[in-house]
């Protein structure tokens, strides 16, 4: 089996130092870079498929220049291979933008299995799957917590979590997948994983190696910033260190004021 | 161009979500903004009781019935009807930032290339079209975007507006389903619904939450009688559904719910960010942890010190006192 998994560098939310830019971009030389937490569910499942089944992962990440370091952490897991779309003129880029780029890519590559993560810790938007899925005209199978392909059938089943519990859906492959947590604890890197990641390929393209895509010029992207703030901090709140009896009174006293009991 | 707003309502067992009331609700709202028109969407296997419980929030209603839902994804069927009423005028389409939300979102974006403002905790509008507030980097940041063309998606958190009925209900129109969907659909093999799961966390007015401290799925108990005398629902961070202590579904934060109740309640929670991005706009929060120094104080209400195991009990027989006398 062939699987690519789309990993997206993003700023390391346990730094605590991400910070925007004057035009409210993502200032990603603020922080240090790391595979999106979902991303390493996809690439940890990926993984478990391919010793299962044989075959190769290959990542791909749309980045700025410097993402190759971030793409090494995931080379060094297990990866065979990445490629690293960069280009000045996606700095910024919207969604529309990066599903386009990230589908042409893709679109370049065989692969069984296209596996992205759920959502990502700096955007959040959840619909880069679901939009390079769209355009490649394969079917989505979408927040998944359990991955079973069946190569000589040609199918795969993935259960999709839903907000009742879950759902068992089925596709033929070539299919897309969106991966959560509920895949399993990724890897760490081994010693050998790191000192082979180091050779390892990272082919770089631009927009004009990719076919057929086309890029609003000087950054007019179809969405913008307009304003980012702190979240408005709460009143200090009151700290009870009392026995549990008295603790507990405390706790009822003041559901019985808010009227919550 | 006067806008059009769509809203894409979601049905479960069913009936209508309460997210798609606030979706419908919202849609409505930013058209008398705008000065244009809102409509709704419902695609279902069996639309009918859908569509005439959002009737009341827009006026009109297109639901389509689509057999196909009964077995396939949802999104691909919808959005080939979203894609119907985009070339009869639809100019921003507002969907509910849930799991077939997102999927119809992302398949919209990659067909129409529209632009998306995503996870709306609340939208305005302005002369430039809608103003979308979203909490971005894990809490940390709040923005407002706008889209620059004239045309979008916006996907919404529940709780970004209050639903409210329009003055007069809307018309139900029927339609036939779209020849095909608009993207391959996957077959639904099984639909699971797993013990725990079933009480909506998002709408429930008091959610009581236990985190690592909690130990073990024996020590549950103790968080699961209070949800039970508090009249709520149980809730867990990432550590306790990684143990296999709670399911997935009851995960609260960045990559599990967004709730906002009257009380939060949380025991053995440490409140790191990822945690409180999906709670931290709770009316009231009360919390039970050992550690003084444990980032949830930074948002307690009430911030208890002490063992969970001795605190819980004694909470739970002072409720049961007070409900007795
Ligand atoms: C990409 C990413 C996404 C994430 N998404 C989420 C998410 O959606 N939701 C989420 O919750 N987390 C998420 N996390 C994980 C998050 O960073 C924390 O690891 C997690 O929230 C910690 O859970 P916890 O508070 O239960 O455990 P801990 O941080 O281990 O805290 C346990 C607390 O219990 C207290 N305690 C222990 N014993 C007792 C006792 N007997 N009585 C009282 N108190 C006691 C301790 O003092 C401690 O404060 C995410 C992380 C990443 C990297
Ligand atoms: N720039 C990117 N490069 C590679 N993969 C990406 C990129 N952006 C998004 N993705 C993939 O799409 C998933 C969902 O992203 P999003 O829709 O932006 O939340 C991520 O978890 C990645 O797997």
């Amino acid at each position: 089996m062939r699987i690519l998994v789309l990993t997206k560098p993003v700023p390391d939310p346990a730094a605590g130092t991400e910070r925007l830019g004057p035009d409210y971009r993502l200032d990603r030389a603020a922080a240090p870079g790391v595979v999106n937490g979902n991303d390493e569910y996809a690439l940890e499942a990926a993984l478990q498929l391919v010793e299962a089944h044989g075959g190769e992962v290959e990542i791909l990440s749309m980045a700025p220049a410097n993402g190759t370091d971030t793409m090494r952490k995931a080379l060094a897991m297990g990866a065979a291979r990445g490629i690293l779309v960069t280009d000045p003129a996606l700095a910024g880029a919207d969604l529309p933008t990066t599903i386009r780029v990230l589908a042409a890519a893709a679109s370049a590559e065989p692969f069984d299995l296209l596996l992205a993560g759920l959502d990502t810790s700096d955007g959040q938007g959840g619909v880069v799957a679901a939009g390079v899925a769209a355009i490649l005209g394969l079917p989505l199978l979408s927040t998944a917590g359990a991955i079973e392909p069946d190569p000589a059938a040609g199918r795969v089943r993935v259960r999709r979590l839903s907000a009742k519990g879950y759902d068992v859906v089925e596709a033929p492959m070539p299919a897309v997948i969106s991966c959560t947590q509920a895949l399993g604890a990724p890897r760490y890197p081994s010693l050998k994983g790191i000192m082979a990641a180091r050779t390892r390929e990272i082919a770089q393209r631009a927009i004009a190696d990719l076919d057929g895509v086309d890029v609003p010029s000087g950054g007019a992207w179809a969405s913008r910033v307009i304003e980012a703030e702190k979240p408005p901090a709460r009143a200090a709140g009151r700290v009870v260190k009392t026995p549990p009896d008295e603790a507990a009174r405390e706790i009822a006293d003041f559901l019985a004021d808010r009227r919550l009991i | 161009m006067a806008a059009v707003i769509l809203a894409v309502a979601e049905v479960a067992d069913g009936a209508l979500t309460r997210l798609s009331t606030e979706v419908a609700t919202l849609a409505r709202e930013l058209a008398a903004q705008a000065g244009g028109t809102a409509l709704g969407l419902v695609v279902d296997a069996a639309p009918d009781a859908g569509a005439a419980q959002l009737a009341p929030y827009l006026p009109r209603v297109v639901a389509v019935t689509s057999p196909a839902c009964a077995g396939e994804t949802w999104a691909p069927h919808a959005a080939a009807e979203v894609r119907r009423l985009v070339d009869e005028g639809v100019t921003h389409v507002l969907v509910g930032a849930t799991t077939d939300g997102r999927d119809l979102a992302g398949a919209l974006v990659g067909l129409l290339g529209w632009g998306v403002l995503a996870n709306a905790s609340g939208v305005t509008w302005s002369p430039d079209g809608p103003v979308v507030e979203a909490s971005i980097l894990g809490g940390k940041a709040i923005t407002k975007s706008v889209l620059t063309g004239d045309a979008g998606i916006v996907t919404v958190r529940l709780n970004a507006a209050t639903a409210t009925a329009a003055a007069s209900p809307g018309a139900v129109e029927i339609r036939d389903v779209a020849a095909e969907p608009a993207t391959p659909a996957a077959t639904v093999l099984e639909r699971v619904a797993e013990a725990g799961a079933e009480a909506s966390l998002e709408e429930a007015r008091v959610v009581v939450v236990g985190g690592r401290g909690v130990g073990s799925r024996e020590g549950f108990a103790i968080v699961e009688e209070l949800a039970a005398a508090l009249g709520g629902v149980l809730g867990a961070t990432r550590a306790s559904v990684d143990a296999g202590w709670v399911p997935y579904a009851r995960q609260i934060g960045q990559t599990g719910k967004v709730v906002k109740p009257a009380l939060y309640l949380g025991l053995g929670v440490s409140g790191a960010m990822q945690h409180r991005v999906g709670m931290q706009s709770a009316e009231a929060i009360v919390v039970v942890n050992r550690d003084p120094d444990a980032p949830i104080a930074e948002v307690a209400d009430l911030f208890v010190i002490g063992d969970l195991f001795e605190v819980g009990p004694a909470l739970l027989a002072e409720l049961r006192a007070r409900r007795g006398s």
